[in-house]
């Protein structure tokens, strides 16, 4: 009881919310050309690389902030953000984790990701992103034995142009939405992944995303690609210094599943929330899309959202291959003025093509929740099957829970099949856990624990030991 | 379209008797709708039915002018026949009759109101037009504990006189505590390509119950969108059937709102679509207090390339725990090109609350038809076996025995 009891004192305060002192090298305030130019120079990117840029540039000129989401939130300045901020030592890249700047190790140490340790131990390849830069990738040398190129995508566009020119901007064109748009425009940095024809990635691979400086968007891009009958796990994880000022994210992901291939992405996210009164926190405003190009393809987005002030995302699959499979496991958890509107897109284009979406909402506090989620069978789409389920629970009544799916049937040989319900833990179930001696909040984190199961089942073992423990932490409060 | 309805405007405006006060406020209705037009898909409500393309595609030009100085004859052999009932008639949009032949004369009001207006929450740009272009509007109030002996069937009527016409009509009911009242509406087309735009308003208080069957189930070329308000008060019932069946185009929309304890709303429909029908139904039931109860079934059986569209949202304000809703929407598609498209949306905010919907769309199953067809029925047979048992389960949740009997009589649905 006593080690709980601390462990959750010390969780309970956003532990991640430090912030390291670091010389920094910013781009000028505010969006045009120029800073689009400055990003493109300092990465030493190629010409066509600059014209992608420019290009999405151009065309987020002539959109619209999109103002249809559930979450309102005042209209965000996109003149008064930095738009690149890195650590003035990684100016020149380092070459190994020994020449790291100390301060940066410590502050993944903190964070726990020990990055030295982590390569002499045998475990996950990890992809370290600082702001605005990638500045450590783990287990390379392991990686490239077996083909397999794990880099920051900044490195890639120099080393495997080929890969990147083919495949970046195939699934989120720069003609996508607002956000997307201005990520093509001035995303930073990220990971790129690139399995080889019939390989299977030994180790999950793994990015940790941190925003450090004030005032910074962080606009990462990541794009795997998984050649035919590859296979590969991908995990992400996120944290933010606490601020007063909302932090602005908006990432692109985009996964490409070629025949045979299957791309496990999990994710979680614990951006900074923000204090009890909602002030601050990150607006975590990330479009994730998934395209199962080839046959017998399979791309599966596992989720658990606890943190960010405002969480707005769908990860999507499409699935264009015959046969192929598209799965959406999710859990969302908002506390005290946290909202999220998040779901997923399930398109289905091929014959045979599967879908499975399970989301579970759990909304306390004064928080906001809304599934939203699009099933759409197209008429070629023979024999396609989906199944949603999403099922919300409500602590207190101050919160909201809504549930929006979209759900269009095109296909006479199709089915799809969809349920939501809306509850609270029930008295039965909380007595019966005091009755055995459990307090209160231990009892609903075991009814929580319970009603994620089927999504925290889907994580790898690592994440879902942590994602275990922050679905209890981030419920710390609401009950009584 | 603009220089149509101001020349519209101002002939029936020309013909009623109005105050100079509520023709501004009809003048503001239809700047309102000059404004924003005929509904389209950019409106998150016509999404999946965008009516500004519908009616130019279906209709091209319209009028919105009807001269009502002259009386339209009563068809007399559209009336229902085996069933006791009172009437209203409509003919082209023109109240020809209205009769409560049955009832206790002084228990029954009829209220002229066609000066006021009322304004509808969740509307849209149709409302104003309504609100610019009815010019008769009665109310039918029910007395305190007074309860209907036979059914109200309105007879929604319009013959080939009129086309490429709008025909706006509005009514208003109000029920008294205790009272009953039940109302078919009855729809019957013989004209082509025009747009009718209806709007109801009831008023439960407390204990009324008011049930109400919308048929359309004549083949007919025209485009109907019809609004329900419903307010009701403590320990009220509202029960609605839709039947939606024989219009090219037909969008129903019933807002609920749960203002009293105990309150409990009901809205059932079926689909029964061919040709390149597109029908919606949409239905918002708002559970603003404690203890109050919904229940939606909504099923489609869609043949040929005809389309169906299910918008239902159960909204539960924060003091309205333990509401009860339900919703459960489901389609059969029998061909290829036929399509169905869902938005079931739950906004919760209480937590004491027991809410859920569930969807589902397919194919008829194999199975089914491989056990009836080997127990010797044709493939027709086993087919039309397996939609009417699918359908039957929706008429069945009609409470009242003879309406029951009437509707199942009306699309052929065997027990």
């Amino acid at each position: 009881m006593d080690n709980r009891q601390k462990e959750i004192n010390n969780l309970k305060d956003y532990k991640y919310g430090f912030s390291t002192d670091i010389e920094n090298i910013q781009a000028p305030k505010g969006l045009n050309e120029d800073v689009i130019k400055f990003i493109s120079n300092i990465k030493k990117e190629p010409a066509w690389m600059l014209e992608f840029r420019l290009k999405a540039f151009e065309r987020f000129k002539v959109l619209k902030e999109p103002d249809w989401q559930k979450p309102k939130f005042p209209k965000i300045d996109y003149q008064d953000l930095y738009y690149y901020s890195a650590p003035k030592s990684m100016k020149n890249k380092p070459k190994s984790l020994d020449e790291l700047d100390p301060k940066l190790l410590e502050t993944y140490k903190k964070l726990g990701i020990p990055l030295q340790e982590q390569a002499r131990l045998n475990g996950i390849a990890v992809d370290a992103v600082f702001d605005s830069v990638s500045v450590a990738t783990t287990f390379k040398d392991e990686l490239t034995k077996q083909g397999i190129i794990f880099c920051p995508i900044s490195e890639a566009i120099q080393n495997h142009p080929e890969l990147v020119k083919k495949y970046l901007g195939s699934v989120i064109p720069t003609s996508d939405h607002f956000f997307a748009t201005l990520n093509s425009a001035v995303f930073t940095d990220g990971s790129f992944v690139y399995i080889p024809e019939g390989v299977r990635c030994p180790m999950e691979l793994s990015t940790y995303f941190r925003i450090n400086a004030s005032n910074t968007g962080q606009f990462e891009r990541t794009l795997i690609i998984a050649d035919k009958g590859s296979y590969v796990s991908y995990l992400e994880g996120c944290t933010a210094p606490m601020r007063d000022e909302n932090q602005l994210h908006a990432a692109n992901v985009e996964l490409i599943a070629l025949d045979d291939a299957e791309i496990k992405y999990s994710t979680v996210q614990n951006w900074y929330p923000g204090d009890k009164d909602g002030k601050g926190g990150i607006y975590n405003f990330v479009t994730k899309r998934g395209l199962c190009k080839g046959k017998n393809s399979k791309i599966s987005w596992t989720q658990v959202e606890t943190g960010s002030a405002i969480t707005w995302k769908y990860p999507s699959c499409i699935l264009k291959g015959d046969n192929s499979v598209g799965e959406f496991y999710s859990i969302a958890i908002t506390n005290n003025h946290q909202k999220a509107d998040t779901g997923t897109k399930m398109i289905h284009l091929g014959k045979n093509t599967k879908s499975k979406i399970i989301s579970k909402g759990i909304s306390a506090g004064n928080s906001d929740m809304t599934y939203r989620g699009l099933v759409d069978i197209s008429s070629k789409a023979k024999n396609s099957n989906n199944y949603t389920q999403c099922d919300s629970l409500l602590m207190g009544n101050k919160c909201g829970a809504h549930t929006v799916p979209y759900i269009k049937n095109k296909n006479s040989e199709s089915n799809i099949a969809h349920e939501a319900t809306t509850s609270k833990i029930s008295e039965e179930q909380l007595h019966y856990c005091q009755q055995r001696g459990l307090n209160p909040e231990e009892a609903v984190g075991l009814i929580v624990n319970g009603f994620c199961k089927e999504v925290l089942q889907q994580l790898p073992m690592e994440f879902a030991v942590e994602a275990q423990k922050l679905v209890g932490i981030s419920l710390e409060g609401s009950v009584g | 379209m603009k220089e149509q309805l101001q020349k519209d405007f101002d002939n029936s405006i020309k013909n009623l008797s109005l105050s100079q006060k509520d023709i501004e406020i009809k003048k503001f209705c239809l700047d309102n709708f000059i404004d924003k037009g005929f509904p389209n898909r950019k409106e998150e409500d016509w999404k999946f039915s965008d009516l500004n393309q519908i009616i130019k595609n279906n209709i091209g030009e319209l009028s919105f002018y009807n001269d009502q100085t002259s009386t339209n004859k009563v068809d007399t052999s559209v009336f229902v026949d085996g069933l006791e009932h009172n009437k209203i008639v409509f003919i082209n949009g023109r109240i020809e009759k209205i009769d409560f032949e049955y009832e206790k004369k002084d228990q029954i009001e009829i209220i002229d109101q066609s000066e006021t207006i009322n304004e509808f929450k969740n509307s849209n740009s149709l409302s104003d037009l309504n609100n610019a272009f009815t010019n008769k509007c009665f109310k039918i109030l029910v007395n305190n504990g007074y309860q209907l002996k036979k059914p109200l069937i309105i007879y929604h009527t319009t013959n080939s006189k009129i086309w490429s016409k709008n025909i706006n009509l509005r009514l208003n009911f109000e029920l008294d505590k205790d009272s009953s009242l039940r109302l078919i509406d009855l729809f019957n087309d013989t004209s082509e390509k025009n747009f009718l735009n209806i709007f109801y308003n009831f008023e439960l208080k407390e204990n009324a119950v008011l049930k109400n069957y919308k048929v359309d189930k004549f083949e007919n070329k025209n485009i109907k969108y019809s609004f329900n308000n419903i307010d009701q008060d403590k320990n009220s019932i509202s029960e609605t059937f839709i039947l939606s069946s024989g219009s090219n185009f037909s969008k129903n929309e019933i807002n609920c709102n749960l203002n009293g304890v105990y309150a409990s709303a009901f809205v059932n429909g079926v689909f029964s679509l061919n040709n390149d029908k597109h029908h919606e139904i949409r239905s918002i039931i708002n559970h603003l207090t404690e203890n109050t109860k919904s229940y939606q079934l909504i099923k489609s059986v869609l043949d040929e390339s005809s389309k169906a569209v299910y918008q239902g949202k159960i909204y539960v304000n924060s003091d309205a725990q333990k509401t009860d809703g339900y919703q459960l929407s489901k389609a059969i598609l029998l061909n290829k090109e036929s399509e169905f498209n869902a938005k079931p949306e739950l906004e919760i905010y209480a937590d004491d609350v027991k809410c859920s919907h569930g969807s589902a769309s397919g194919s008829l199953n194999d199975d089914s038809i491989f056990y009836l067809m080997s127990r010797g029925l044709s493939y027709q047979q086993s087919r039309e076996l397996l939609i009417n048992g699918f359908l039957l389960d929706v008429v069945e949740k009609i409470t009242d025995s003879e309406i029951k009997n009437l509707i199942k009589n009306m699309i052929g649905i065997k027990e």
